[in-house]
Parts: C-alpha cells; sequence; structure tokens
C-alpha cells in the first residue's frame, strides 16, 4: 500500500494531459450552423460513397454521380417514380415522427403500412364489385387507417399502462403484420397455388385511386404535401403538439400539470399507426394495385432515420427524404448497370446516416484546447 | 514553506468552466488530525475545488502538493493513491450491488473476487470506528445515513487518509449528524485529515477545528473556528454584512383551508408511505413540514395536489363559505375546473415543475395551454407573463427564448415560483424551495411565501433545514416513515425536540418488538 | 411413452439447431447491454458475420490451395469475427466517442449490415468475375458439420446430447462462460456498474470507455458468429438473400426473456427454436394458409413475454439503468 503513492507518481511524470477538452455546449448553437455542419456531413458522406462506388464497380467518381443523376432524372418517367416513392416514404416518416417526438419508439412503422394495406386490398377484393367507387374508396381510406390505428394502439397500451418496452413490441408487431399478410396471400391468391394475389380489380379498376391531371401518381403526392403541412401545424401549433413535447421530455412534467399521458401516449400512437396505413392506402390503391409481403419496402426502419436526420422537422423532412431516395434510384442505376446486387443502395444509405449521426457529436460538444482556454480567460 | 503537519496544500488552483470561473488561484493547506471546513454559499466553488483534488477535474492552473511532494491528479484512481477519498454529495453507489460489491468496485486487489473477505474487513473498520454497515445488503434497500455510511466505509477500505465529505449533513436527521460527527472525531484522532464542504453555519462551528472561506471562487480567507462566531462567517461568505433572520409575520385572518383526514397512500411497489395522516391547514399562515427525506413528504404534497393516488381518506379544500371538496381522486385539471387554485413548487423543478429543454414563453404555458381557441394554443399571454417574471423577480435570463435549464439554480427557481405565483394560488406547495439557492436567492423566496401569506394564501413549506423551518413556519408537522409524529409551534419548539418527532415511530416500533 | 421420445428425438434436434444463432445472438446482446449499449444494429452485424464467413470460405475454397478442414474451419471464423468486430466498433465510435443515439445508430447498423450482406452475397461472383454459378460451400459447410457420433441409428441419448454440431457447443459453452464472468469476477462486476452507473464506475476508477468498446465488440463478435453457424452449418453452405431473416430481433428480444442471464438464454434459445419450426411439425393438412398463422407463434410470445417481464417490478430484474443513454463526465 505504501509504496502505491510512489509507482504512482514516477508513472505520473510521463503522462501528457490530453490537450483537449470537450464541453456541452450549453449555449446551443445558431440554426444556421447546425445545418452548416450537417450540410458538410452530408457532403462528406457522398464523397465516400463515391470512393465506394469507385472501388467496386471502377467507375470514375464523376460517372458514379451522373449516373446516379440518371437514375434519378434520366427520364420523366424515373422522374415520377422519385416522386412516388419520395411520396410514400415522406409520408410514413411524418407518421413515425409525432411519436418520436414523444420519445416513443414506433419501429413498428413496417407492420403499420402492412395491415393498412392488407386493410385496403381486404375492402377492394371483397367489396370491389358491390359498391361504387364513391363509396368504396372512403371505405377502404377508413378501413386502412383504423387497423393502423388499431397497430399502433396495442404497443402504445401496454406501454401507458405496464410501461412495456415498446421498440421490440413494435417490432414483433411487424411480423405478426407480415404473417397475417401472408396468411392472405394464400387465402385470396390468383390463381391457386400462384403464391401471389396479381392486380387487384385489373378490369373494372374499382378501388383504384383517380389520376389527377394525367399522372398516375400525382394525387399521392399532391396527399402526401397537405399531410407535411398539417403535421407541421400539428406538432407546432396545437394543444396536441403540446402535449407531445411536454410528454417527450418529462412524463413527470406532464403528469404535474395535469396531462393524462397514457391518453397521450394511446392517441400519438393511433395517430402515427394511422398515419403509416396511410402509406399502405396510398401504395395500394394509389399506386401498386396489389398486395404483397414486400410491399413496404423497408421504409418503416427508413422512416425512422429521415425523421431523426430532419430533426423531426416535417419541412426539413422532404429534404431528407429525397437524399435517401436519391440515393436508392442512384445506387440502384448503377447496381443494374453493373449487374450487382440492389442491395447496393443499402449500403450507401448506411454510409450517408453513419456520417450524418456522427456530426451531431460536433453541434452537441465543443472541443476546445486546454491552454487555449485558460490564455483566453 | 509547507508545515509538516500538513497533508495537502493547494496553491493557485484554477478552473475555468467555460465563460464562468469556479475557482481563481485558490491556495488553502489541509492538515493531518484536524477537521477542516470550506465553506461557501452555493456556487462558490468549493465542491468544484476538492473536486480537483479527487481527481474528477483536473484544474487549468495551479500545484497540488501531497507531503510536500508535487503531483498531479488526473484521475479518481491516482487520487486514491494518494490516500484521498472523497464522499460526493451525491453518493457513488450502483444500486443493484450489494454494499461489499461497491466497495470493491475498481479496485485492483490482486486475486479473484472474494466477497467474504471483503466483509470481514469491512466489519473491522465498522468496529474501529463505530460504523454499523450489513456488506450483503443491497444498496437500493439502503436508507440515505445507511448509504453515507457505506460511502466512508467505502473510502476507508482504500486506505484513505484525507477524507473529503461534500455537505455530508445535508440528507441527515441532527440524530445521525450527531452520530455522523462522533465518527469523524474518531477518525481526527486517528490522524486523519478531514475536509467537510458545507454552508451551515452551525455545523462549522461544531465540528471544524478550522474554517476556510470561499466567495464566487475566490478564496477568502481562513480562521480558527474558537475564534469566530456565525455572524462573521456569513459576512465572510456573503462579502457584506448580511441580517440572518427570517421574517415572520403573525398570520393574518386565519382559516381553515385545507384538511387532511386519515389519509394513507401506497406507492406503486406496495410501500406504505403515508399512514394515517390527518392535519389541518390554514390561510394566511405557513405549515412547514419536516422529517428526513423520504419520510412520506413528496407523496403528501403530491396527494393534495392530485398527482398521487390516495388508497383512503380525505383531503378536504374548504372554501369561503365554510363548504367544502373533497380532492381525493381529481388529478390538476379536475381540481383546477372545481374552482380551486392549488399551485405546487416541487422538488424536482427541471424535470417536474419546468421542462429543461423549452423556453421560458413555453415553460409559462404549461399552466395555461390548455385555454388557447379550439385545438390552437395561445402563445402570446404564456409570452407576456414570461417577461413579467423576468421583470418582477429579476431573473437573469440572456431572453425569454432561452431554454430553462441554462439559467442558474437560483433563476430557474425564480421562474417555477414566479408561475405558480401568477395562478393567485389560494395554496401553495413547495418542496425544498430553497435547495441548492445562494443566500440571496434563499431570501428572495422567503419573502415570496411571507407575501403569499399575507394575502391569505394557505402555504405549506417542506424543507430539509430545520433552523430555517424554526424561523420562517408558524406551525410544523413532522412526518416519520410516513406517521405524523407532531404538529408543533414553529415559534417555541427546538430543534433537538424536532429532530426527536423526526425519528420517534421507527424507535417505537423497535420497542415494540 | 415412445412417440412422446421418438418426436422429441425429432423435434429437440431441430430446435437446438434453430437456437445456436439466437443464442449467440442473445449472448453477445446481453454483454453489450450491460455496459449500457442498447445495440440494435445486432440484426445486421450477424449479416455481416455471416457474409464476411462466406467470403473468407469462398475465397479459400475456389483458391485451388490443398482443402485442409482445419484450415477451412478458422478461415471463416477468423473472417467473420473480423467483419462483426469491425461493425461493432463502428457502433461504439458512433455512440461511445461521439455519443450518438443509440437507436438511431444501430437501426442504420442493421440497414448497413444487411445491404451489406445481400450486396456481397448477391454479388460476389460477379465482382470476382467467377464461373461458379452461386455460393455453395459444401466442402467448407461439410467440415462445419462433422459430429461426434456417426451412427444412422442413434440412442435416445446420443440423439438428444451428442448428436450436434461444434458450433453448437460452442455457442452454449461461451454463453455459460458469459454468465459466469458477468456474476462471479470481477470484471462481470465492473461491466455491470458501467451499465447501472457509470458515473459512479468512473469515479471508482473504472474506464468506462473502455469497458463499453469491449464488451459491445466482442459482443458483436459472438453475435456474428452466429449468423455465421446459420450459412455455414445450418444451411449447408447455400448463402440466400434475407435468408437469415428476423432472428437477431428475436436474439434481442431474448435479451429481455431471460432478464440479461446468458445461462438463461441457452434454454430460453432452444425454446424459441423451438416455436420457430413448430408449425413444420403441426399438421395442417392441404391447408398451406394456415401455416402462415402458425409462423407468427415466435413472435406472439414474444410480445407476450415482454408484457410479461414489464409486469415484474423486482430491482434486480430490470434493464442496466444506464441502458440507451451515452456517458459524457461532465465538465459542469
Amino acid at each position: 500500500m505504501n509504496n502505491e503513492p510512489v509507482a504512482a507518481k514516477k508513472k505520473r511524470s510521463f503522462t501528457i494531459r490530453n490537450p483537449f477538452m470537450l464541453t456541452k455546449r450549453t449555449e446551443g448553437m445558431a440554426g444556421y450552423k447546425s445545418w452548416g455542419i450537417r450540410l458538410i456531413a452530408l457532403l462528406l458522406a457522398i464523397v465516400v460513397c463515391g470512393l465506394i462506388t469507385l472501388l467496386i464497380t471502377g467507375l470514375n467518381p464523376f460517372d458514379v454521380y451522373s449516373t446516379m443523376f440518371r437514375g434519378n432524372f434520366g427520364t420523366a418517367r424515373k422522374t415520377w417514380v422519385v416522386l412516388k416513392d419520395m411520396a410514400i416514404l415522406l409520408c410514413v416518416s411524418l407518421a413515425v415522427t409525432p411519436a418520436f417526438k414523444m420519445r416513443f419508439w414506433n419501429i413498428g412503422g413496417e407492420g403499420q403500412i402492412l395491415v393498412g394495406a392488407l386493410a385496403t386490398s381486404a375492402c377492394m377484393i371483397l367489396l370491389g364489385d358491390k359498391l361504387p367507387a364513391a363509396l368504396l374508396i372512403p371505405i377502404m381510406f377508413i378501413a386502412a387507417l383504423a387497423a393502423g390505428a388499431i397497430w399502433g394502439i396495442i404497443p402504445a397500451f401496454f406501454k401507458a399502462y405496464w410501461r412495456t418496452n415498446e421498440t421490440l413490441f413494435t417490432l414483433m408487431m411487424n411480423y405478426v403484420a407480415l404473417q397475417l399478410v401472408s396468411f392472405f396471400i394464400i387465402v385470396w391468391e390468383v390463381p391457386k397455388g400462384a403464391g401471389q394475389i396479381g392486380i387487384i380489380n385489373q378490369s373494372s379498376m374499382a378501388g383504384w385511386l383517380p389520376w389527377v391531371g394525367g399522372q398516375q401518381y400525382l394525387l399521392n403526392v399532391i396527399i402526401v404535401a397537405v399531410l407535411t403541412a398539417l403535421v407541421y401545424v400539428y406538432l407546432k401549433y396545437t394543444k396536441h403538439g403540446y402535449e407531445i413535447s411536454v410528454v417527450g421530455e418529462s412524463e413527470r412534467t406532464a403528469k404535474y400539470i395535469g396531462i393524462k399521458v397514457p391518453k397521450v401516449l394511446i392517441r400519438t400512437m393511433a395517430l402515427s399507426g394511422a398515419l403509416c396505413a396511410l402509406a399502405g392506402f396510398l401504395k395500394v390503391a394509389g399506386t401498386d394495385h396489389t398486395l404483397t409481403t414486400t410491399i413496404t419496402e423497408g421504409y418503416g426502419f427508413t422512416a425512422v432515420m429521415v425523421s431523426w436526420m430532419a430533426n423531426f422537422n416535417p419541412i426539413a423532412m422532404i429534404f431528407t427524404t429525397f437524399i435517401i431516395v436519391f440515393l436508392d434510384k442512384g445506387a440502384g442505376e448503377i447496381a443494374s448497370i453493373f449487374r450487382l446486387n440492389q442491395s447496393f443502395s443499402e449500403i450507401l444509405t448506411g454510409i450517408i446516416l453513419f456520417f450524418i449521426i456522427g456530426c451531431e457529436f460536433f453541434i452537441r460538444y465543443k472541443i476546445s484546447l486546454r491552454h487555449s482556454e485558460t490564455k483566453e480567460a | 514553506m509547507i508545515e509538516s503537519d500538513v497533508a495537502v496544500a493547494l496553491r493557485g488552483i484554477t478552473k475555468i468552466f467555460g465563460k464562468t470561473v469556479a475557482n481563481h488561484k485558490v491556495s488553502l493547506d489541509i492538515k493531518r488530525g484536524e477537521v477542516l471546513a470550506i465553506l461557501g454559499e452555493n456556487g462558490s466553488g468549493k465542491t468544484t475545488l476538492m473536486n480537483a483534488l479527487a481527481g474528477i477535474y483536473a484544474p487549468d492552473e495551479g500545484h497540488i502538493y501531497i507531503n510536500g511532494e508535487e503531483v498531479e491528479i488526473t484521475s479518481p484512481r491516482i487520487a486514491f493513491s494518494y490516500g484521498i477519498g472523497m464522499i460526493h454529495q451525491h453518493f457513488k453507489l450502483v444500486d443493484v450491488l450489494t454494499a461489499a460489491e461497491n466497495i470493491i468496485l475498481g479496485l485492483k486487489e490482486p486475486g479473484g473476487m472474494n466477497l467474504k473477505k471483503v466483509g470481514l474487513r469491512v466489519e473491522e473498520i465498522c468496529e474501529a470506528y463505530g460504523f454499523d454497515l450489513n456488506p450483503q445488503k443491497k444498496v437500493y434497500d439502503m436508507s440515505v445515513s445507511e448509504k453515507q455510511t457505506l460511502e466512508i466505509v467505502k473510502v476507508l477500505y482504500r486506505g484513505a487518509d484525507i477524507l473529503i465529505l461534500d455537505e455530508p449533513t445535508a440528507v441527515l436527521t441532527p440524530q445521525e449528524t450527531n452520530k455522523l460527527f462522533a465518527v469523524l472525531k474518531n477518525m481526527r484522532e486517528d490522524g486523519k485529515a478531514i475536509v467537510i464542504i458545507t454552508h451551515k453555519l452551525h455545523e462549522v462551528m461544531e465540528i471544524s477545528d478550522r474554517v476556510a472561506v470561499l466567495r464566487k471562487g475566490e478564496y477568502i480567507g481562513e480562521i480558527q473556528t474558537s475564534k469566530t462566531n456565525p455572524q462573521e462567517l456569513t459576512n465572510m461568505m456573503v462579502g457584506r454584512a448580511v441580517s440572518l433572520n427570517i421574517d415572520r409575520p403573525e398570520p393574518q385572518n386565519r382559516e381553515l383551508r385545507i384538511e387532511v383526514k386519515n389519509l394513507n397512500v401506497v406507492s406503486e411497489d406496495g410501500i406504505q408511505k403515508l399512514k394515517d395522516v390527518s392535519f389541518q391547514a390554514f390561510s394566511g399562515e405557513i405549515l412547514g413540514i419536516a422529517g428526513i427525506s423520504g419520510s412520506g413528504q413528496k407523496e403528501l404534497l403530491e396527494a393534495i395536489a392530485g398527482l398521487q393516488k390516495a388508497s383512503s381518506g380525505e383531503i378536504l379544500f374548504i372554501n369561503d363559505d365554510g363548504t367544502s371538496e373533497n380532492l381525493i381522486g381529481r388529478n390538476p385539471v379536475a381540481i383546477a375546473q372545481k374552482g380551486i387554485t392549488l399551485s405546487f413548487v416541487p422538488e424536482d423543478r427541471l424535470g417536474m415543475g419546468l421542462v429543461g429543454n423549452m423556453d421560458l414563453s413555453d415553460n409559462m404555458m404549461l399552466r395555461s395551454y390548455r385555454k388557447g381557441s379550439g385545438p390552437f394554443t395561445d402563445r402570446k399571454s404564456p409570452h407576456a407573463l414570461a417577461e413579467r417574471v423576468v421583470e418582477e423577480l429579476s431573473v437573469m435570463t440572456p431572453s425569454i427564448e432561452t431554454p430553462v435549464r441554462r439559467l442558474s439554480g437560483g433563476n430557474v427557481q425564480k421562474v417555477l415560483v414566479g408561475r405558480e405565483i401568477s395562478l393567485s394560488p389560494r395554496v401553495l406547495l413547495t418542496a425544498y424551495a430553497v435547495r441548492g439557492l445562494d443566500i440571496n436567492s434563499s431570501y428572495t423566496i422567503y419573502d415570496l411565501l411571507n407575501r403569499q401569506k399575507a394575502l391569505g394564501v394557505a402555504v405549506i413549506y417542506v424543507g430539509e433545514d430545520l433552523d430555517v423551518l424554526l424561523e420562517l413556519c408558524d406551525r410544523i408537522l413532522v412526518l416519520c416513515a410516513g406517521h405524523v409524529t407532531g404538529v408543533v409551534d414553529g415559534r417555541s419548539i427546538t430543534k433537538e425536540e424536532v429532530g426527536l418527532l423526526m425519528t420517534q415511530h421507527g424507535k417505537e416500533e423497535a420497542a415494540d418488538e | 411413452m415412445d412417440a412422446i421420445l421418438s418426436f422429441f428425438m425429432t423435434f429437440l434436434p431441430r430446435a437446438v439447431a434453430q437456437s445456436v444463432p439466437l443464442l449467440c445472438g442473445a449472448t453477445g446482446e446481453i454483454l453489450t447491454e450491460k455496459s449500457g449499449n442498447l445495440n440494435l444494429g445486432i440484426p445486421g452485424i450477424m449479416y455481416v458475420g455471416a457474409i464476411s464467413g462466406v467470403i473468407g470460405a469462398f475465397f479459400y475454397e475456389n483458391s485451388g490451395l490443398q482443402f485442409i478442414p482445419a484450415v477451412a474451419i478458422i478461415i471463416p471464423i477468423v473472417c467473420s469475427l473480423l467483419g462483426s468486430f469491425l461493425m461493432g466498433l463502428l457502433y461504439c465510435f458512433l455512440t461511445v466517442t461521439l455519443r450518438a443515439n443509440q437507436n438511431v445508430t444501430g437501426l442504420a447498423l442493421t440497414t448497413f449490415g444487411i445491404g451489406v450482406g445481400n450486396f456481397f452475397g448477391g454479388s460476389l461472383i460477379t465482382l470476382v468475375e467467377s464461373d461458379v454459378p452461386s455460393i455453395v460451400l459444401s466442402n467448407t459447410s461439410a467440415c462445419f458439420k462433422m459430429r461426434l457420433i456417426n451412427s444412422a441409428n442413434p440412442g435416445w441419448f446420443e440423439a438428444l446430447f451428442l448428436n450436434y454440431t461444434f458450433m453448437t457447443y460452442a455457442a452454449i459453452a461461451i454463453a455459460i462462460i458469459c454468465g459466469f464472468i458477468l456474476k462471479r469476477t470481477k470484471v462481470g462486476l465492473h461491466l455491470r456498474a458501467v451499465g447501472e452507473n457509470p458515473a459512479t464506475a468512473d469515479a471508482a476508477g473504472i474506464n468506462v470507455t473502455r469497458y463499453k468498446y469491449l464488451s459491445t465488440c466482442i459482443g458483436s463478435m459472438i453475435a456474428g458468429l452466429g449468423g455465421m453457424y446459420y450459412v455455414l452449418d445450418y444451411m449447408n453452405g447455400i448463402w440466400s438473400n434475407d435468408g437469415f431473416g428476423d432472428r437477431g430481433w428475436l436474439a434481442i428480444a431474448l435479451v429481455i426473456f431471460t432478464i440479461w442471464r446468458p445461462g438463461a438464454s441457452v434454454w430460453a434459445s432452444i425454446l424459441f427454436g423451438g416455436l420457430y419450426i413448430l408449425h413444420i411439425f403441426i399438421p395442417t393438412g392441404t391447408d398451406m394458409a394456415i401455416k402462415e398463422i402458425y409462423k407468427m407463434l415466435p413472435y406472439l410470445v414474444t410480445i407476450i413475454v415482454l408484457v410479461v417481464v414489464s409486469l415484474r417490478k423486482k430491482k434486480e430484474n430490470q434493464p442496466p439503468a444506464s441502458l440507451g443513454l451515452a456517458y459524457f463526465r461532465e465538465e459542469r
């Protein structure tokens, strides 16, 4: 015991103090600066993505980006596909946002989209030849939203009353929904034994959303654009939105001012689930006209990151959605030219995410040199 | 330069956090066989200074000498190796581990984990200094004073002979404090150097041999305890002559406002928090609530505020015309709808009373957001209220749009109290309203409470500092383990009597067994 | 009696074979979570562990070198460990050093990991311009499938206890060793302290960052082995995209089910492995649809388990107190 101090002392004389000091930014950071950092991270990420593509395909970086650009805007058709996918992804991102603001980790977007799509398909298949479009489409819409709301309420209920882990609960609900869809696909498969439903109501087009302005996808885009504005206003200017922020910041404060936390949790998750289901509805009734187990395209998960990257700001989400869809289409174009797997886009998306996740550090913390600090004072 | 009985010498220690200078060129000696009190207001930098010694923060400038040799203490482990042990105000214990496991945490002793051997050595230490500790007990089952004992034993187990205690008595009863002081005296006799960080003057007078005073990060001076008095120390601490007396006007128009009858509260995990609590609170008076922390104060206030379910009993609010409303089973919104304005300043200011990440205006909205038209919130009146509170209570803030977590403790409390008072309450509940505040802010709060009292509000003041309770409150209700052990007159009772009541219930039970 | 025994003799070995990836994933995630890191990237890490092993085996099998079984086993294992270690390191760098949100980082890691797995699984042959039509590593797989007994008609004891591949025993051994370390050693005590209360651990002189990095990276490596097992052992060396499915997520659910005890995850993963394949054993006749409903079982059971666990309020049964939170030694 007595020897220890001596030993420690000897060791100390060789130690160099860490020259960097890390402090939390208590003053906060100006908005333009923090978005600037995110933009720099994004640019760095795009450079790294280009380099990796170069390594794998041998394309020179300039060609990488121009190929990516062509994949998105090469033809009018491609541009519309970009808009179509953006609409759906943005819809799901908007859907999960209220839940995240409440610190409710809803990663059950997949399941909520699926049940929405399932309910929509069910109405189209079972009621398609019985009801006029003016009645059928509202019924499909309501059924989808109700199904999604239920899918959202179930985990919220258990979280509200027993604090059941919502991350895993919502995740498992995805697979329950997936199996449910698999079940109905076999029940409704056309022809028997095909393992798929095929285009629903191909001849009658019953339950198909109308084309607007001669464009198949325009209606979806308009609906989601309106939704973006609504969600923005809801979160920022309404009592519900305020309650969501308070519950997210501190449940104890919420209770203190008489907010019924379980009610807010369940209400918000019903909304979140319903909006996810809206994406499923738009997909089945608006664009795909069929039901598959892969109809979600992983958007339930991607949306989590889109929403987070946008700092839960619905307007910024338009931009983050675009980045993800752009990468996806661009990488898809590269992959198909080089006969590579389409998952290439997931790798690039992952890299972009890592950069943006990492850059938050520089927004929240200040790194300074120890000595310069003391001299200033 | 450095005397031989000096264990630690600090020379010119400076520590800067961002733009705040926490310590500025502080020099200080810590001697063996002596209890040194470091006295200073909240925010005067006393904890920061000692943290530099314990290896929590590295000072930006200055030198530390141990036994005359210069050392650099960059981590707690190195501090241990020099025999320095610090008992932090917020205990550094792992709840789900046992006492023995906590003791050996981080220790680099050769060999495997032998908890039995640890237990034996713990018992030796306990016997030597008169502690009482069960090595197998889990921390979450321990009382505050047991946890403190564990912290001290932990430090001694590591062979510390320089002990630093940060506000050790803040959570103890007078009796537990006496026990602690007895142990500290034993250690002093044993030749250990002991430092206690405190802002309580009577403790300084009671336990210390020497006092060093800090103010706003600067070293003001030191003095032999036997040659000074509380008034002189206060003046050194605050930097000017202050009156230590708290106003206590006679209650006016005293009328029954709140009557609690046989209130029982059981917590979610099945523990009885309040047992048959009955008392009355009157308008125009301040009712103090004393007790060891965790005796049911929180549950009592929350039950009145409609935040805590009661298993049985009544909480009556008596209107001016003599009719009454039972508050039990009503949440805060339902209580407000009955036209009863209850204000509540909770203990956890940023975790309950306010939202740290929201700005002043949004925090004002917490109480008023329901008033907006239709589905939308009204953002104008909270903004106006925030401006008024900042103006009237002279809150130091860069702007109304500043998140409240960036304000200092005193300003945070002013924002919270300001909002609660703006409701023009009939009943004002406060929990530990001056905890962590400097003397000036504390007196502002006492004034605000007295003003409410003069307006005919029934004020309920839960406090931990018995000196303050005895000076501020008209009557004091003492809680012990969820029981009311007495409602006494604040003007005539002594601190020792209150202290006895605070521990009485447990003793009766022990006697019964 | 005989009917039950023979049912078990066919059912249990299959359940155990299914359980290994779950067990590895759960053990790895328990170690990780004990340090306070909630790594939702485990599913992606298991994909990377799998594809790294596959890439190693693919190059060795197609290298034209003499095929030595011991080398054929070591190369994929080393590659797999390396791949999942890098993933763990990435997670730690983002969440521990850069203190990023653990949930988002984990999800991004899963997206990335599954992408890496599927991309190389689907493009490896194109990339190296090999002339084989698809990735089938039967030689390597044969090495991984070596068993203790080789009898065509084993007795019940042999069938139930000895009839497994070496990776199965290894996975169980790893789980038990991890359980022992966590419970009985100082390293385990320190790790638990880091996960419960990093500030306290820090004040006690424990290097919080080092413990978080080490436990998360080791945990990732153990989980990655589970992914490799799935392809090289269970699937006989045949890679199929998305074939690994949702096992990574179930492994994370198992962590809660076993209340953070690697020892308990041995039987719990066998139970879940059984649920996974139960639909094969339930006679449904020609009704193919109903099988899809039976496949819900593991997920429904997980949900029920989550609810039941949340009803228990005992202190010891709670997750590590700092789980999901980044630690920053606040200099005020």
